[in-house]
């Protein structure tokens, strides 16, 4: 497959492990926080951590769409399918985050939830169009890579006066988490999270751009790599972030040039500021509440939004208390360190959220790594 | 009087309208239209001796194996798939390739299928008709006779269009013993084809989905290449047709019955360009997606050589690979040396593969 098979190279993947096995320093220890779970899915997936020398340690972030997901917005979801009679629309990895008694999507549906997994939000708009006597609401989650397909969809709906369409907001905004971990006492004061930077968001960066980086750069003194998902980007990223640290430099660098600019891409960000607009505060799972770190749908379009539609509040509900996903998520501990990990806890019955989604730490550790803590 | 009784002819009934009729309670209820459905449209295309016998069962002679008393394997199997005519297949074929397999790869040759039909009210009888014909043609080509079934109609909305149960029954010699306990480490691990063919086939025409890929279901019967592999007089451990949770979760079921483990070589592993390509956008592992014509073979490591000339000289196994082999493992992973040079788990799959967000 072109453009695939050439990031996937076995042979190229053993030159970069020389060439960072090279530059790692004797005695010096390098921990770099990958902030995407499609990173964390690749260096599972591809095994990356056998290619890595001991002395490189991968923290996983909370680049996770569905596992920041707080239980509160998923029962929101599963009210308003199960309550108010919708037909809610939503991305398959949400289908299995864990809610309120025992509840997810999925088994919201087998209650009799019309609730139907898209692959985009064309699909959402084209199921209003279908069923005109029903309410439509699509379950908007994710990151700045699934915001712009959000806001088209709004403005779409606008401009064919689509009555019955509307989105329960959920966007979450990367540089705010960002901030938020680096803020975090555990990386500020206790050190107990080393970092000595940062594995840059792939998709993410194609909307945004390398430009957000630049301040976390230089105000905390941490290099950032923006890598691309594949195997041999993140390799490429820890070299180059491996060559900072030893040269004490703290800059973006972009290894993911292919697709990534400096400005990002500018019609998409446009077309997300016409529609959303910050939301002074919002609770992320693992790192609650973190203010202006998510969007809300503008005054102007506010036919469109469903917590407005159908008068929606937002109820915080705490996590399992056994479930350690919220220090996962902040890098403050591993998935094998959770007492739940493996035990109760499993793809199979997630209690978590970093359970469900492969992206997330957990499921990727427990999918495709478990074995090592095991032998 | 007798102008009007001229008109009636004994036991006529207007034929079925095939071009534009659909299925009715009636066609479920036991009476006439039943019987009319079955004659015009089962009985015409999978008609044979025993189906023809016309009794609540069919009565069949005791299963040999040249000459001598061979030991029955049965097995059964619900298809429900959606859509029901695919790239390459449709539910018809599907449901007697399903079974014919399952039978087949216990080392038995099949002998006879029995199918159940659940029809919902509203079913364009053409449709049926196009089904039940594939079917008649996969019996025929698999050599193994329909000789019993039954026909429900469920009410509009209270089920799918059209569900299959076929239930297989065949024969196995006395002393071949094939089974996912017998695994050993060291033995081969051999895959007849590419994989997630019928998956992708299927998922390209899902009604959210659709997309063009030049990609056809690989469904077939295989008791033809079983029979080949069994005539090298090879030692086979176990056979195994891969469909749902696909690779993954047949090795994984096979570890842990034998109580071994697996290793995997990802570049052994057959995958045309196309299905990898689909599976890339979709965000899913071509290892976890079904097969409906391949299978999996562990024989002993000495053999492997001899099964797979065998296999690669038949048209459902030209593609035939090594893919790995058996390993002693206490905790039974199936694990995979990637293409890229690591290691991972090929784990079961929890629920349904669902696709990515990011």
């Amino acid at each position: 497959m072109k453009y695939i098979d050439e990031f996937r190279d076995g042979a190229l993947a053993r030159n970069l492990a020389l060439s960072i096995g090279a530059e790692v320093q004797p005695g010096r220890s390098y921990s770099f926080m990958e902030f995407c779970g499609g990173h964390t899915h690749a260096i599972s997936r591809y095994g990356l951590s056998d290619l890595l020398p001991p002395a490189v340690r991968m923290v996983h972030g909370p680049g996770c769409p569905v596992c920041v997901l707080p239980i509160g917005r998923v029962d929101m979801a599963i009210d308003l399918a199960l309550n108010h009679g919708v037909i809610l629309c939503t991305y398959g990895d949400t289908l299995r985050v864990p809610a309120s008694d025992g509840l997810s999507l999925m088994k919201a549906k087998a209650r009799g939830g019309d609730i139907r997994m898209v692959y985009s939000t064309i699909d959402a708009l084209q199921i209003a169009r279908d069923n005109p006597t029903r309410e439509v609401v699509f379950f908007a989650i994710g990151f700045e890579t699934t915001t712009p397909p959000t806001a088209v969809a709004i403005q779409q709906a606008d401009k064919e006066n689509l009555p019955n369409f509307s989105v329960l907001c959920c966007h979450v905004l990367t540089p705010s988490a960002i901030s938020n971990i680096l803020e975090s006492p555990e990386v500020r004061q206790w050190g107990t999270v080393p970092l000595d930077g940062f594995i840059g968001p792939a998709h993410v960066s194609t909307v945004i751009g390398s430009r957000p980086y630049e301040f976390f750069a230089e105000e905390y003194r941490k290099p950032v790599v923006i890598a691309g998902f594949e195997p041999l980007d993140v390799m490429q990223a820890i070299l180059m972030l491996v060559r900072q640290v030893n040269q004490g430099r703290a800059e973006v660098e972009n290894e993911f040039s292919r697709a990534v600019t400096r400005d990002g891409n500018l019609k998409a960000q446009d077309r997300v500021a016409e529609v959303f607009e910050l939301r002074r505060e919002f609770e992320w799972r693992g790192l609650s509440v973190v203010p202006y770190s998510a969007l809300k749908i503008r005054r102007h379009y506010a036919a469109f939004d469903a917590e407005r539609r159908f008068k929606l509040d937002y109820k915080s509900v705490p996590d399992n208390k056994a479930c350690d996903c919220g220090a996962i998520l902040r890098g403050v501990k591993r998935p094998q360190d959770c007492k739940l990990f493996g035990s109760v806890c499993t793809p199979e019955n997630p209690i978590g959220s970093c359970m469900v989604s492969s992206e997330g730490a957990c499921a990727a550790h427990y999918s495709y790594g478990r074995y090592k803590d095991m032998h | 009087m007798a102008e009007v009784q001229g008109k009636i002819r004994r036991g006529y009934v207007r034929p079925l309208d095939l071009k534009q009729g659909r299925v009715d309670l009636t066609h479920g209820s036991g009476g006439r239209s039943m019987v009319q459905l079955i004659s015009e449209l089962f009985a015409k295309h999978l008609g044979n001796e025993y189906l023809g016998q016309g009794n609540d069962g069919a009565v069949l002679p005791a299963p040999t194996l040249a000459g001598r008393p061979g030991r029955i394997v049965m097995s059964t199997d619900c298809h429900v798939v959606s859509p029901l005519f695919f790239p390459g297949g449709d539910i018809g074929c599907l449901s007697v390739h399903g079974t014919v397999n399952d039978v087949a790869v216990m080392g038995a040759t099949p002998l006879y299928l029995a199918a159940g039909f659940v029809l919902e009210e509203g079913f364009p009888l053409a449709d049926l008709a196009r089904i039940v014909e594939s079917m008649a043609h996969a019996a025929k080509e698999a050599g193994v006779p329909v000789v019993t079934g039954d026909t429900k109609v469920v009410e509009r909305g209270k089920g799918d269009g059209v569900f299959i149960t076929t239930t297989g029954v065949g024969v196995l010699p006395d002393g071949l013993e094939l089974g996912g306990a017998r695994a050993r480490p060291g033995d081969a691990v051999i895959v007849s084809g590419s994989l997630g063919d019928h998956g992708v086939a299927i998922m390209s025409r899902r009604e959210n989905l659709s997309f063009d890929a030049p990609i056809e279901s690989d469904t077939a019967a295989l008791n033809g290449l079983i029979a080949a592999m069994l005539a090298t007089g090879a030692d086979l451990r176990c056979l195994r047709d891969p469909t749902r949770g696909g690779l993954a979760a047949t090795l994984n079921e096979i570890a842990g019955q034998s109580g071994v483990g697996m290793m995997l070589h990802e570049k052994a592993i057959p995958l045309k360009p196309v299905v990898a390509a689909a599976c890339e956008f979709l965000g899913l592992d071509p290892l976890y997606v079904a097969n409906e014509g391949k299978l999996i073979a562990i024989c002993a490591a000495a053999d492997a050589g001899l099964v797979l000339a065998a296999m690669r000289a038949h048209p459902l196994g030209r593609e035939a690979a090594q893919i790995g082999e058996v390993i002693a493992d206490d905790h039974n992973f199936v694990q995979l040396t990637t293409s890229f040079g690591g290691k991972r788990i090929v784990d079961w799959l929890a629920g349904d593969q669902l696709p990515r967000i990011c």
